[in-house]
């Protein structure tokens, strides 16, 4: 039952004489901007329907009247950037050696860019920002080398790893054994030996007899009155700094004697490419530390 | 024409559409026939009171979770609370639980008063639909902590809860048609019609987008696991085919028809034009359910669907501000009520949230705003303009329309309540929206920034780094939207419970139209 049409003041229209539980509806025209900006929307749509690929007609869609494609322009602008900025940069990156990059100035300076990216995506994570370094993930901006901090020493670390035994047969290897043969006693003589270094000269006594006899065959760089001070053809990490990769308090030195740490860290060849790596060994070098 | 009509004859286009007009409109009070026959209102208070309730559950998982990305350890390391289980549990119970409730029960209300018709299949069958869509509300909710979904944005449930919500579904269709049907007035009122495209379509996307195999067919040893019926990127676009549009009939259509009838009751003004709704509805539905492929822009996705997607979605600009016209317009000589109507301006605003999305929708459909935008946080605020702004600010309107109307108080306990929770609930969504355009632009930007050798400027790690203080405002924002819901909570608790002050209570439209 259509209702009677009622005439509203407020607005000079009428109702459409519909009421529906006291709700009634004005008779007013579309607004004419409204109509005219969906006319617009549509003749846009049609005209981008016509110039790009659209209607999946029969086995092949229309292709549009200005030919573009997703693809191809993706390839046109990979093209572009790589004669833009990359050259045969990477291509000589992947064949030349760390020595001949690092005397190329322009080729370092390329590569310490494209190793930045290249850190911050997959390194960062663990050595955080800049090489920082953090609890169980050596710090890269100082000059202390677990492996050796030459541009061909890093390189070696990044691409075979850190124990990555499961990955890589080249991987760099040792373990630190437990010590937990020792006395609780002279667990804590040792640490307080190796505190004191710190100071610069060991003093004599028991803990100094306990580095001789059970660490410095790793921890020294020479036999001939051993001091901590590390020796990267082991692996082994100086002592006798204020560096320290799972703490430097007396109660952690105790601990990595009885049960020590031995992290892992997983090779990067095969994974990156090999202008990737050897990118980032020369941004890892030039972080400050590289010798 | 007679002498008093000529006297204030307005503008001459309006003379036109005017000349079949033989009364004036005698008041703009509503209820020359409102009807009170014998409706069904004992299951529309129980959708009331469940909208209230998963409301509140809903929006804490999602501050909850928003605090997490701020600060991770708030994942508190046990599988039930990490942020993957939350997320979705937070969606759904917003969505599905919070909107479906105010869905159900507003549309069961809405139907019998402009149907002059009580419930199809009478109370039991009303009251089966609404045990029913509680147990499956629990049985997704609760499968979700434990880790049992199948992935699908929004439509996580597994094949099992699939099925029993689609029988639930059914006999909802069933009730709101069969109402339909049997009512007492000539015409269906827009508002059916928006519920009616609601209920039909969420049915179709529900049915075509969980279409799996349960893996126990196959000799598999889980009974709840299942995968995809479609592979690869037709899966992709059969899951966006679905989320855009649980989007635009479950959110969208949904909440129009609620507008619809809820707008014109709060303001007591007629429907602006009665031929917009019928334009700009039919013109919504038809474009709406093309706009999927605008999700998948620059993916595997063919070119010549990343094209209909996006001329859908632009078409689309127009068909949706028809119903932000509408909605707005019916408040011709009614504007001076918003001062004094906390519960109108809820309405209003959320009017003016849905215009804003539906405009921002649309441009960031276009591939190269996309470009910037997708994967980024602006799309969560984009969501969240239309999911807090408009969907649950709407929400909020309604209910406090019915709690007094359907348990017969005079008024609701505190006007200045609800002004509260209007103020302490925009000042949250200005504070999310806003923090979320400035990181996802920066997200967007700082993704895209090269330097002079052509390398990348950041690291996605930076960028992640870069959000922290955007997310500590989103939990803030967020935190402040949560107190609004509570302080409603409390207020319409204490409506219920008959504490109505008469004295601060403004007349509801019932009460109104009863004295006219």
């Amino acid at each position: 039952m259509a209702g009677t049409p009622e005439y509203d003041p407020i607005t000079g229209r009428s109702t459409t004489g519909h009421e529906w539980d006291g709700i009634k509806e004005l008779n007013t025209p579309l607004p004419v901007w409204w109509v005219w900006v969906f006319y617009v929307c549509i003749a846009w749509s049609v005209l981008y329907v016509v110039f790009f690929p659209a209607l999946p007609l029969g086995d092949r869609p229309t292709e549009g009247l200005l030919g573009w494609h997703s693809r191809t322009a993706l390839d046109t602008e990979v093209a572009r950037a790589d004669a833009l900025f990359h050259n045969d940069k990477t291509a000589r990156l992947a064949t030349l050696g760390m020595d001949e990059i690092m005397a190329d100035p322009d080729l370092r300076a390329y590569a310490t860019r494209a190793g930045a990216v290249i850190f911050k995506d997959n390194c960062a994570p663990c050595h955080q920002a800049g090489g920082a370094g953090t609890y169980g993930f050596p710090t890269l901006a100082d000059d202390e080398w677990l492996w050796g901090g030459t541009p061909d020493d890093i390189l070696t670390t990044v691409m075979h790893g850190i124990r990555d035994t499961e990955n890589y047969a080249d991987t760099r290897f040792n373990v630190m054994p437990a010590f937990d043969y020792l006395s609780p006693e002279d667990q804590n003589t040792l640490a307080d030996y190796v505190l004191a270094t710190r100071a610069g000269t060991p003093p004599d006594g028991p803990g100094k007899t306990l580095f001789e006899d059970n660490c410095a065959v790793c921890h020294a760089s020479t036999s001939e009155g051993p001091i901590p001070d590390g020796n990267q053809v082991m692996g082994a990490p100086a002592l006798n700094n204020a560096i320290w990769l799972y703490k430097g308090t007396k109660e952690a030195i105790v601990s990595q004697i009885r049960a020590p740490q031995n992290g892992v860290m997983p090779g990067w060849a095969g994974r990156l490419r090999d202008s990737d790596i050897k990118a980032v060994a020369v941004y890892v070098h030039g972080l400050g530390g590289g010798r | 024409m007679s002498p008093r009509k000529r006297a204030c004859t307005p503008p001459r286009r309006a003379v036109r559409v005017n000349e079949e007009a033989t009364v004036t409109l005698q008041t703009n009070a509503p209820g020359a026939r409102t009807d009170t026959g014998p409706y069904h209102e004992g299951v529309v208070k129980a959708f009331v009171l469940a909208a209230l309730a998963w409301g509140v559950i809903g929006f804490m998982a999602g501050d909850f979770i928003a605090w997490q990305l701020a600060f991770p350890a708030l994942n508190l390391d046990t599988p039930w609370t990490t942020f993957g289980r939350v997320r979705p549990l937070h969606t759904s119970v917003v969505i599905f639980a919070f909107g479906g409730n105010v869905l159900l029960g507003t549309s069961l209300y809405v139907v019998q008063r402009t149907s002059r018709a009580a419930l199809y299949g009478g109370p039991l069958l009303a009251w089966i639909v609404f045990w029913g869509y509680q147990g499956f509300l629990l049985l997704a909710g609760s499968g979700y902590l434990m880790g049992i979904t199948q992935s699908r944005e929004y439509a996580e449930p597994e094949w099992y809860a699939d099925l029993y919500l689609a029988v639930v579904w059914l006999l909802y269709l069933t009730i709101f048609a069969g109402t339909l049907i049997k009512r007492r007035e000539p015409h269906i009122y827009v508002a059916n019609w928006f519920y009616l495209a609601f209920i039909i379509t969420v049915a179709l996307l529900h049915l075509g987008n969980n279409m799996a195999l349960p893996v126990v067919l196959f000799g598999g040893d889980s009974w709840t696991k299942s995968y995809s019926f479609f592979a690869g990127v037709q899966d992709a676009m059969t899951q966006w085919w679905y989320g855009h549009n649980a989007v635009g009939f479950f959110l969208t259509a949904g909440f129009l028809a609620i507008m619809y009838y809820f707008v014109p009751k709060q303001a007591q003004r007629p429907v602006y034009s009665y031929r917009l709704s019928i334009v700009h509805f039919w013109a919504l539905i038809f474009l709406y359910i093309w706009a999927g492929p605008h999700h998948l822009h620059h993916t595997a996705l063919p070119d010549w669907t990343q094209t209909l997607g996006m001329v859908f979605s632009i078409m689309l600009w127009m068909p949706s501000w028809g119903g932000m016209i509408n909605g707005l317009m019916t408040l011709s000589g009614a504007w001076d009520k918003l001062r004094t109507d906390p519960v109108l301006r809820f309405l209003v605003v959320s009017i003016a949230f849905y215009g804003m999305s539906t405009f921002e929708g649309p441009m960031m459909a276009i591939k190269a705003v996309n470009a910037l935008s997708h994967y980024t946080d602006w799309t969560v605020g984009h969501v969240h303009s239309g999911a807090l702004g408009w969907v649950a600010f709407i929400s909020f309107g309604s209910l406090y329309y019915l709690v007094p109307v359907l348990w017969k108080r005079p008024g609701l306990y505190s006007v200045p309540l609800v002004s509260l929770h209007f103020w302490i609930a925009t000042i949250g969504i200005v504070l999310y929206i806003t923090a979320m355009w400035v990181s996802g632009i920066m997200q967007g930007l700082m993704w895209r920034a090269y330097d002079e050798m052509g390398f990348l400027q950041y690291s996605f790690l930076e960028s992640v780094k870069a959000m922290h203080p955007y997310y500590v405002i989103r939990a803030t924002g967020g935190l402040l939207f949560v107190a609004g819901a509570l302080i409603m909570v409390y207020n319409l608790a204490r409506t219920i419970a008959g504490s109505a002050r008469p004295a601060e209570a403004r007349p509801t439209p019932a009460e109104a139209s009863a004295a006219s």
